[in-house]
Parts: C-alpha cells; structure tokens; sequence
C-alpha cells in the first residue's frame, strides 16, 4: 500500500471536503436521519450506489492517469494536447508505431480521453446540484493536489475541463500521480463517500462521535469490497460499462438542499 | 463559479492581485456591520469583493445587499460545513476558490474582503488566505475580554473594539480594554468604534486605505 493513499483520504487534506455533506445534511433536516440507525442505512445505501459509481470512476481515472505519467513525454500543461498511447494498465507502454498507411485510428489525446470520462461521470449523476457538487469538490481537490504533487496529468485534466472535474475524476489522477493503485483510488473515493456524511451528521445530530466511527469500522469490510471489485473500464478505456447505479432518494435530497434557506454545507 | 485556472493567485505570490483582508471574531460582535461599512465608505474608490463564510441567513445577506454600494454579484458565499475556523485556517481552499472566481470574473480589484464565520477567542485566518487580517470584538462581551488573549486579539493586525454606544449600558470600561489590549498586542494597532453611532466606519476605512495604498505600491506588476 502506499502511504500517499492516506494524505488523499485524510479529511484534514485542506481540499474543502469538509464543507459537504453528501445529503446528510437535508436527510437530518426533514427527519429521514435523525439516529445512529438511520445513518447506518444512510451510509449502506450512499456506498451501494454513489459511492460504488465514485469508486468506479476514480479507478478508471487512476488508470488513465497511470497511463499519461507512464507516457512519455509528458503533455505539456498550456500547449496543444499531446498524443499518448492507449493505456497500459500500468505497465509502460511500447514506443507508438508510426500508423500502418492510416490504417489504424490515431491515438486517443489526454485531452479527449478526460473529456470523455469526465462525460461518463457527468452522465451518472442526475442531479444538478449533485453534479455542480461534484465538480467543485473536483475542482478544490486539483487546485490543492497540483501544489502538493505538481504534475503535468493534474496540469492537463485541469485544462481539460475547465469548469472543474468531476471528483471522482480528480481524486483517481492525484491517486495516480501520488503513486497509487486503481484499488487503492476506489478505496480512498468509497471511504470518503461515507465518511464525510458520517462526519456531517456528528455535527448537525451531535451523535456519539465514538459510535459513529464504529458504524465506519463495520462497513470497512464492505468498503474493501468495492475496492476490490469495481471495474475500471480497462486499458481500452470502455468506460459505458462502468457501473451506473442510481439513487433517486439522494438526487431529491441534493435538489432540495440547494433551494433551502438555510444551508450550513455546501452540499 | 470556478478558477481552474493554473494556480498563479495562490498567497505565495502577492503580485498583480488585490489585497485580502479578512475580517474574523466572535458571533455578533459586527463583522458584517464592519463589512458592510467598509463597502459603503471605500466602495466609491475602490474595486471591491466580498467572500462571507457562514451567512446563512437572507436576513445577513440582505443585510450586505441594503448596503447598496456594492454589486451583489460581487459579494460570493461559502459554506463551511459547521466548522468555521476549518474554512479560514485549516482548509482554505473554498475559500480560494471564492476570491480567485472574483478576481477573475470582475478582475483587477484593489481589494477582497473575506469575512469568517463567527467563532471564537483564538480563531485566526492562514496566511494562505488572508494578507492581513481584522478582528472583531465588541464591549458588550464584557470589558474582560481583551485581557485573556488568544490569536484573534493579540496577533491580528488591527484589533477593532465595536459597539462602544453600549458600554456605558453593559458596565465595560473603555479604558480598561484599551490598557489590557495594548498589554497583549505588542503595539500593534486597536480602533474603537461604534458602527451604530459612525455608519462610515470612519477610523477603520482610514486604515484599510493605508493598507491597500502600500499593498498597491509594494505589489504592482507594473
């Protein structure tokens, strides 16, 4: 394992998660959390859909970046995006052949291939609020992560979408970037898919702090799981394929959050 | 909102950008009646923004908004999660965010106040956030409470003692807050004011001036 994959899933990382709440603050503010067990099932439920699309998308994030870092030489951070071969899964790829008479179909650039996972992401979150959400928090993850890992991948998914990448997208380039797995990315997004509601709830419920964090060690089991077994799209980048599992209950809570009047989180 | 831009605006380099100030302290002690005197006397001449933490309330928004000499398009909220003193210090990055998008989008200014959530004694702003900060007491806390420190009263740039209509009514001795303010402050600056009684934030606006005066002058890229 590698010790990056904790700064990245520490909360005191100063990339503003702590001011989000994933829906847990509108869940406790029409009664649907308002004890231990119902942020249990909050949690359990979070995981089993968000959470699992995040930790999917981090992952295929983290290998596309792999790949770049991998790639040689790097895409310069302003200027016209560099081609790079198809990803490698780690593995450094072979020098690009030169195309056999325009035969085969030039190499996807790093530019596009953000493009296109950031589409995948936009496109398996249905709430507007959420997705606004998402791409802040991408955003503020990136800002930061380029001072402490600086690296031409974080350079040019920043320049390749500009209005901020969505969070799960930034999360797995900064994993890949800090030397971390695909796994280890799915693990770090699934973690903090539920322990910033978890962390939301302590203070809007007051909740045992001590229970709480118990609640968190017993789904440790399952947020192995989906680290483990969530897809990654492969090095062919078929991200279509990558779970999209819907959680209608979330969208109406980050929908109706975003109209309340008094709004302690960001989300 | 958004600056994704490449990270040139970070505090590190204080070149070419306006100066932040931030403006902390207690719950109702009149951050955003200091804040919202500050835009009214220097909004004239100066190119302003404003990043509030906190202002949950339409009631403190529309309070700013009333102001009226400042575009509310250029007053940016941020939510701090219930942790005010994260968003200032510890986790700065909203906050960044906040007062880059209103650099670019309304850019150059000479100056972004940033006003922190209410929070206590020893809540202070990163230097990673705020050039030079205001912190906000007011008398009606007791006249006490100059005397027991913390980071806010003895490190801020400026101390501002407001409310100073009331001491006479709550029973706090003037004199003794400005002795036992000069004791902890080491000479550094402390301004009695009373935003009631002087809407111009007279005194305050006169040394925000001087501040954006040398900062201009010391920064330009020119």
């Amino acid at each position: 394992m590698n010790a990056a994959l904790l700064l990245l899933a520490d909360s005191r990382l100063p990339a503003g998660g702590h001011g989000h709440s994933g829906g847990a603050e509108e869940a406790v503010r029409i009664g649907a959390i308002h004890d231990l067990a119902g942020l249990a099932a909050f949690l359990r439920g979070r995981l089993a859909t968000a959470g699992l699309v995040t930790a999917a998308l981090a992952a295929a994030a983290c290998e596309l970046g792999a790949a770049h870092l991998s790639a040689s030489p790097p895409p310069p951070a302003d200027g016209p995006p560099a081609e790079v071969p198809a990803r490698a899964n780690g593995v450094l790829p072979a020098p690009t052949p030169a195309p056999a008479n325009g035969s085969s179909p030039p190499p996807e650039t790093s530019r596009s291939a953000w493009v296109r996972l950031d589409a995948e992401a936009d496109a398996r979150i249905s709430s507007p609020a959420q997705r606004e959400a998402s791409r802040t928090q991408g955003r503020l993850l990136l800002r930061t992560s380029r001072r402490i890992w600086p690296s031409p991948v974080l350079d040019a998914l920043a320049g390749a979408v500009p209005q901020g990448a969505h969070h799960p997208l930034a999360l797995g380039a900064v994993a890949a970037v800090a030397g971390c797995s695909p796994a280890e990315a799915a693990l770090a997004a699934a973690y903090t898919s539920v322990t910033g509601p978890a962390t939301a709830a302590v203070r809007l419920l007051g909740l045992d702090p001590v229970a709480v964090h118990r609640l968190l060690a017993e789904l440790a089991p399952a947020l192995e799981r989906v680290a483990a077994t969530v897809p990654t799209g492969g090095s062919d980048g078929s991200w279509e394929s990558l779970p999209a599992h819907a959680a209608p209950a979330l969208d109406l809570l980050a929908e109706q959050h975003i109209r309340a009047d008094l709004r302690l989180f960001v989300s | 909102m958004g600056a994704n831009h490449d990270d040139h605006h970070h505090a590190a380099d204080p070149h070419g950008r306006a100066l932040r100030l931030g403006i902390g302290g207690p719950v109702g002690s009149g951050k955003t009646a200091l804040t919202a005197a500050l835009c009214r006397t220097l909004g004239p001449s100066m190119r302003l923004g404003v990043v509030t933490n906190d202002i949950y309330t339409t009631e403190d928004a529309d309070f700013l908004r009333r102001a009226g000499v400042l575009d509310p398009e250029r007053i940016v909220a941020v939510q701090t999660g219930c942790c005010p003193h994260t968003a200032i210090r510890d986790d700065i990055a909203a906050n960044l965010d906040a007062v880059e998008t209103l650099e670019e989008r309304f850019g150059p200014l000479d100056l972004v106040i940033v006003e922190s959530g209410g929070d206590n004694l020893t809540a202070t702003f990163s230097r990673g956030l705020a050039d030079r900060q205001i912190f906000v007491l007011d008398v009606s806390g007791g006249d006490k409470v100059p005397r027991k420190g913390g980071p806010g009263v003895t490190t801020a740039d400026l101390l501002v003692v407001n409310k100073t209509d009331l001491a006479q009514m709550v029973g706090a001795d003037l004199t003794v807050m400005s002795r036992d303010a000069a004791a902890v402050r080491e000479g550094r600056p402390v301004l009695f004011t009373s935003i009631r009684d002087d809407p111009s934030a007279h005194a305050v606006s006169e040394w925000v001036t001087g501040l954006v005066e040398s900062w201009a002058h010391e920064h330009s890229n020119a």
